[in-house]
């Protein structure tokens, strides 16, 4: 969709020279920009073109490419950056920037503050430097841990083979256990010469270890001080880790620690072939398995070109959406749970889910793992009744549902003193910070995937995009219900419009070599946009498999917009956000 | 965090001992007592009736424990609804997903918080044995490999019936359990798990010998990595943490400082 | 007025709470609408779509009626017409499965040949994720998803890794489990091989055809044309017929009385998942509204 060759970005006379070629031409092309030139590329694009949304940053090791568009380039690693209008709409702009081993790039932070999170996880996963940025230190592993896994050369302790399937399981195989492979029979391996008596772990620099400057300084002479929430904490929803400089109760600096589940998918993903990788996108974000299936399957569907027929597009609707009314009632209830309302809101939301996961199952198998989708179209058709059922779903239960559930706490005094007004943030800044999805809605800003690129067959549903404008944590509530209600439209629509016929395009078949280019390819998730930005060189295995996942990115707003608010509200905020650790941390 | 002397976490646990578990042995002439089959009905029955699970979530089957905790399944059936965000106050840990490498130290030290009697169970492919992420370079291949494990639940995830069964398994083995012989009223019976520590990668404290064996041997032969010099031999230091003679004289130290401050 | 949003919330978990105790108490057998009886105060409950609210199921007493789709691990198919296993390692379970934790080990006759039948199946079920591609690519309808979800073990090593004895099933459990799905690929096998056997037969008429006719050219004698044909295929009959023996044969002595008791063993456990298989068959005919 809309690439953007090099005219089309219309940069100007002086601009001109910074371009230096472009990549692939076969899917999406990609504009190689000088590494010394690329922040004032950025910068052109985002004031005078309006690309004022960094969607995607991360990298690729060319390190034994096989494929045959890159020729000789003799750079091993590449920056690549996806930059979209949120004003306009649209396809986006990628750069490239190629960069030699242990060579640094310009940080896009000063231009797009977005970056930050995303080129803390190249620095960690890559090596790659960035100049300026103001925090760079590993996010998803620990300071001390050796090397950067995701380079090509670096294998893990149980390795086995580049590709599977691994030889060890077939037939003529001498098969062995993981364990067995090394004489503590865990998945660590050490440096050799490397002394355990003498380590010291490292110490990390934390921004929130150094006490910021009170300005209001009270007649009282206060101290702040550093207070740990997680990795084992109730609100953190998951094993996330929050450090925070507060004094007395106000925050006064708070920074997000992840990467205690990092389960490295990436790594796996590029050894998986292209068809493995789809159960795996269930366990990013483990309440919405139905979308994360449909992005991955759209981003390769445009990468080698697959059509899907018309009846998989609409079960793919009705998945998405029923996908995203879960997803809103478990993040309503989990809002009110973060308020103090333990249990009764929580489990008035999740109610409904278990009707919508009784579907899913019925249909793919499982609750929620749910592996339904496939390149081309969707893996089974529906079971007898079924249709019925969702339609009673769609059309009585779950409007009623959801309004019960706004009687419940909509107008609830409690939630709207702790709500309003609280975890503000504007919308340009939240922009800014490369955030999606519900949040920027929100706060006033009508950009949904679904309308500003529409995927799929959206583009023949009526359904609005709502927005609220106030920014805070009762809009961040109040949206998502209301988003719930616009999904129960499309759907209605959906199921009555289903037609018959085909399920399943392309060819079928396990094994897929996909064309030789990249790709990115995103949707509208619940959580926000979620991109697969996939790399092939024609093989079996994708070379690159990068996950963009919402939860992590509008993390980057956390901190500015806990910052002034009470600890107590700083769960709330990150509850609003509404993260999902196994995508956060992916 | 750099200021600490290395042995740190040792020291606090060798003075952490005396004081964590109780050391109370049944006297011989018990034993064999018709008692105590009564006692170990009542004991046993109300142990498994109200054994508080840990408010601990990891991954995707922790999505699955809150469903089963939610109005379908309803776990307080089983008196088990009040899950605990201490793990002071709980007397079982599910743990429910993969656990990383970066998560591990955390999660022993949790349990070496939990007091006895304590029990685990594995919920779920990852838990137990990495799952699909076995592989994965920050991923820790079942959660076994650090701490005991009473129940493994197999099922990607598992639905909440078959957590259900796993719990009911777990009864099971309470009930079998008999006051006289359950290990945490024996003398010596109840340890600590050293806790992991994050070096180049996790390390196991009981696996140091094994591992610096292994890195200095690869050092010598110039080896690249640890892990390409080491071969199938298995010989890894199982069961009890053996402690060197000073740091059982240490506890004795404290100990006796311990019995001299009680009177 | 102050209070009025929290009184309105109120109220609704006030009616929501007489409701589902008005469900309960007065319309119990609306309650159990759908479900049915299993002996020893037993039920499987599926909760109709149009009841409000949300049943407790209580499990153990009570189950939850899974979809006919439900998958949990992999079983392997015991053909009891054919009584031989489906399976004939050919690997495509193995290769396709993203985590990797199938290891298939294939059998080999006396002299080292390889045949297509394994003699051990492994699932590593601490590391299966029941995604089911394993049953979707298998050519041979040989694997198919359990749903029994019980499972759970004191320990994981060896209990978690699943060999062939404990992974077979028989075909009658299968088709319980999964009966649309069963009729449809009992349509397509019986389909698949009525046409082999007219390929077969065609080739056959073929052959013989061409070897009267090089018959008659030779000796310029009238061959029976359909002697040959039905020789052969008699030849093939006994040929298949010798093999089998040998195969019982073999099992039969190679292994001893160790051998024997494994086989017993297996042969009871084929009985008890017979009869499991006809239980559920029953609950699942009992259910469909006999």
């Amino acid at each position: 969709m809309a690439e953007a060759p090099v005219n089309d970005l219309g940069l100007e006379q002086d601009l001109a020279d910074a371009v230096l070629g472009t990549w692939a031409e076969d899917t999406e092309t990609a504009v190689i920009i000088a590494p010394d030139r690329i922040l004032d590329v950025l910068t052109r694009l985002r004031d005078a073109h309006g690309y004022d949304f960094l969607s995607n940053l991360t990298c690729v090791d060319y390190q034994g490419y096989g494929g045959k568009l890159r020729g000789d380039v003799s750079e091993r690693l590449e920056i690549v950056y996806n930059l979209y209008s949120t004003r306009r709409g649209g396809g986006s702009v990628a750069l490239h920037v190629r960069v030699p081993e242990d060579d640094t790039v310009p940080s896009a932070t000063s231009v797009y503050p977005g970056a930050n999170l995303q080129e803390r996880e190249v620095y960690d996963l890559f090596g790659v430097k960035f100049d300026g940025h103001p925090n760079l230190r590993r996010i998803l592993l620990w300071d001390g841990f050796h090397g950067h896994p995701m380079r090509k050369d670096w294998h893990e302790a149980y390795y086995e083979e580049d590709a599977k399937p691994f030889r060890s399981r077939h037939p003529k195989g001498e098969y062995e256990f993981h364990e067995d492979k090394l004489p503590w029979s865990k998945n660590t391996t050490y440096p050799a010469g490397w002394d355990p008596d003498s380590w010291q772990e490292a110490v990390a620099y934390v921004p929130v270890s150094q006490a910021p400057q009170h300005e209001n300084k009270p007649h009282l002479d206060t101290e702040s001080i550093v207070v740990n929430l997680g990795p084992h904490h109730p609100s953190t929803h998951g094993v996330f880790r929050m450090l925070t400089r507060v004094e007395g109760e106000t925050i006064l600096a708070l920074e997000p620690e992840m990467g205690y589940l990092h389960r490295n998918h990436e790594k796996i993903g590029e050894r998986n072939t292209w068809l493995m990788n789809m159960p795996f996108t269930d366990r990013l974000d483990y309440l919405n398995s139905m979308s994360n299936n449909w992005a991955y399957a759209l981003a390769v569907e445009k990468l080698a070109d697959i059509e899907v027929p018309e009846r998989a597009e609409y079960l793919r609707v009705i998945m998405a959406e029923f996908t995203r009314i879960v997803n809103h009632a478990w993040s309503i209830g989990f809002i009110l749970n973060d308020l103090g309302a333990l249990q009764t809101p929580a489990l008035y939301a999740i109610e409904e889910r278990e009707m919508i996961l009784d579907l899913f199952e019925a249909v793919s198998g499982a609750r929620m793992m749910c592996n339904y989708m496939r390149f081309g179209g969707v893996v089974r058709d529906l079971p007898e009744g079924w249709h019925g059922q969702a339609t009673y779903l769609a059309n009585e239960r779950l409007p009623r549902a959801l309004d019960e559930l706004d009687r419940l706490l909509t107008e609830n005094e409690i939630l709207r003193a702790r709500g309003r007004g609280v975890g503000y943030l504007a919308v340009e800044d939240l922009i800014a910070l490369s955030v999606s999805g519900p949040m920027i809605r929100a706060g006033g800003l009508a950009y949904d995937i679904r309308k500003a690129e529409p995927y799929g067959i959206y583009d023949r549903f009526d359904f609005d995009i709502p927005t609220l404008p106030n920014s805070d944590i009762f809009d961040r509530y109040y949206i998502r219900l209301l988003e719930a209600k616009e999904s129960v439209r499309i759907l209605q629509q959906a199921l009555r419009d289903m037609p018959e016929g085909e399920i399943l395009g392309g060819r079928g078949g396990y094994t897929l070599r996909a064309p030789e280019g990249e790709v990115y390819g995103r949707l509208e998730a619940p959580k926000g946009e979620l991109g697969f930005y996939l790399a092939s060189d024609g093989k079996t295995q994708p070379w690159r498999y990068h996950i963009r996942s919402p939860s992590y990115i509008n993390l980057n707003a956390l901190g500015p917009m806990s910052v002034g608010y009470k600890v107590a509200d700083a769960i709330v905020i990150l509850g609003a956000i509404d993260i999902v650790l196994g995508e956060v941390d992916r | 965090m750099a200021s600490l002397p290395p042995n740190f976490q040792q020291l606090k646990q060798d003075q952490l001992r005396p004081f964590l578990h109780d050391e109370i042995s049944v006297p011989d002439e018990l034993e064999a007592n018709v008692l105590i089959t009564t006692v170990d009905k009542i004991y046993n029955w109300s142990r498994r009736s109200s054994m508080w699970p840990l408010l601990f979530g990891l991954a995707c089957c922790a999505i699955e424990m809150i469903a089963t905790a939610a109005s379908r399944y309803d776990l307080s059936r089983f008196g088990m609804e009040v899950m605990r965000p201490s793990p002071r106050q709980s007397d079982l840990m599910i743990v429910s997903g993969t656990v990383t490498k970066k998560m591990v130290p955390a999660i022993v030290r949790i349990y070496n918080q939990m007091a006895e009697p304590r029990y685990v169970v594995s919920m779920g492919a990852c838990a137990t044995g990495g799952g699909p992420f076995k592989e994965g370079y920050n991923v820790v291949s079942g959660i076994d490999k650090y701490i005991p494990v009473d129940v493994y639940v197999p099922g990607c995830p598992p639905t909440p019936e078959a957590l259900i069964y796993g719990l009911m398994k777990m009864h099971e083995k309470v009930d079998r359990q008999s006051v006289v012989s359950v290990p945490w009223y024996q003398k010596d019976s109840s340890q600590f798990v050293p806790v992991p520590r994050l070096g180049p990668d996790v390390f196991d404290p009981r696996q140091v010998e094994l591992i610096k064996d292994t890195t200095l041997k690869a050092a010598s032969n110039g080896a690249a990595a640890a892990s390409n010099g080491a071969g199938g031999a298995a010989a890894e230091a199982r069961g009890p943490v053996q402690l060197s003679e000073k740091a059982i004289a240490r506890m004795e130290e404290a100990k006796r400082r311990w019995r001299a401050k009680q009177g | 007025m102050f209070g009025t949003g929290l009184l309105k919330g109120l109220g609704v978990t006030l009616k929501h709470a007489l409701d589902t105790f008005e469900d309960d108490r007065e319309s119990v057998p609306d309650r159990y609408r759908g479900s049915l009886e299993l002996g020893n105060n037993r039920r499987v409950i599926q909760q109709p779509i149009d009841q409000e609210g949300l049943l407790t199921i209580q499990y153990p007493e009570e189950k939850r009626l899974l979809p006919e789709r439900f998958r949990y691990i992999p079983m392997l198919i015991w053909d009891s017409e054919k009584q031989e296993d489906r399976c004939t390692a050919c690997g495509i379970c193995a290769k396709v499965c993203p985590p990797q934790c199938i290891w298939i080990v294939r059998d080999s006759d006396e002299n080292g040949k390889p045949m297509t039948r394994c003699s051990d199946f492994y699932i590593d079920a601490a590391v299966c994720m029941s995604c089911s591609f394993c049953v979707e690519f298998c050519p041979f309808d040989a694997i198919k998803m359990n749903h029994d979800y019980e499972l759970a073990v004191y320990d994981r090593y060896p209990q978690l890794v699943y060999d062939m004895a404990e992974l077979t099933v028989p075909l009658e459990y299968y088709a319980a489990l999964w009966p649309t799905q069963y009729e449809e690929e009992q349509a397509r096998r019986k389909e698949e091989e009525e046409q082999k056997r007219k390929q077969e037969e065609e080739k056959a008429a073929k052959a013989a055809a061409r070897a009267a006719a090089k018959s008659a050219a030779a000796a310029e004698e009238t061959a029976t044309a359909g002697a040959a044909p039905k020789r052969s295929a008699a030849e093939l009959q006994a040929l298949a017929k010798e093999r089998a023996a040998q195969r019982q044969a073999q099992a039969a002595d190679g292994g001893g009385s160790d051998d024997d008791d494994a086989a017993a063993a297996k042969r009871a456990r084929m009985e008890e998942l017979k009869r499991r298989a006809q239980e559920r068959a029953r609950a699942r005919k009992a259910e469909s509204g006999e």
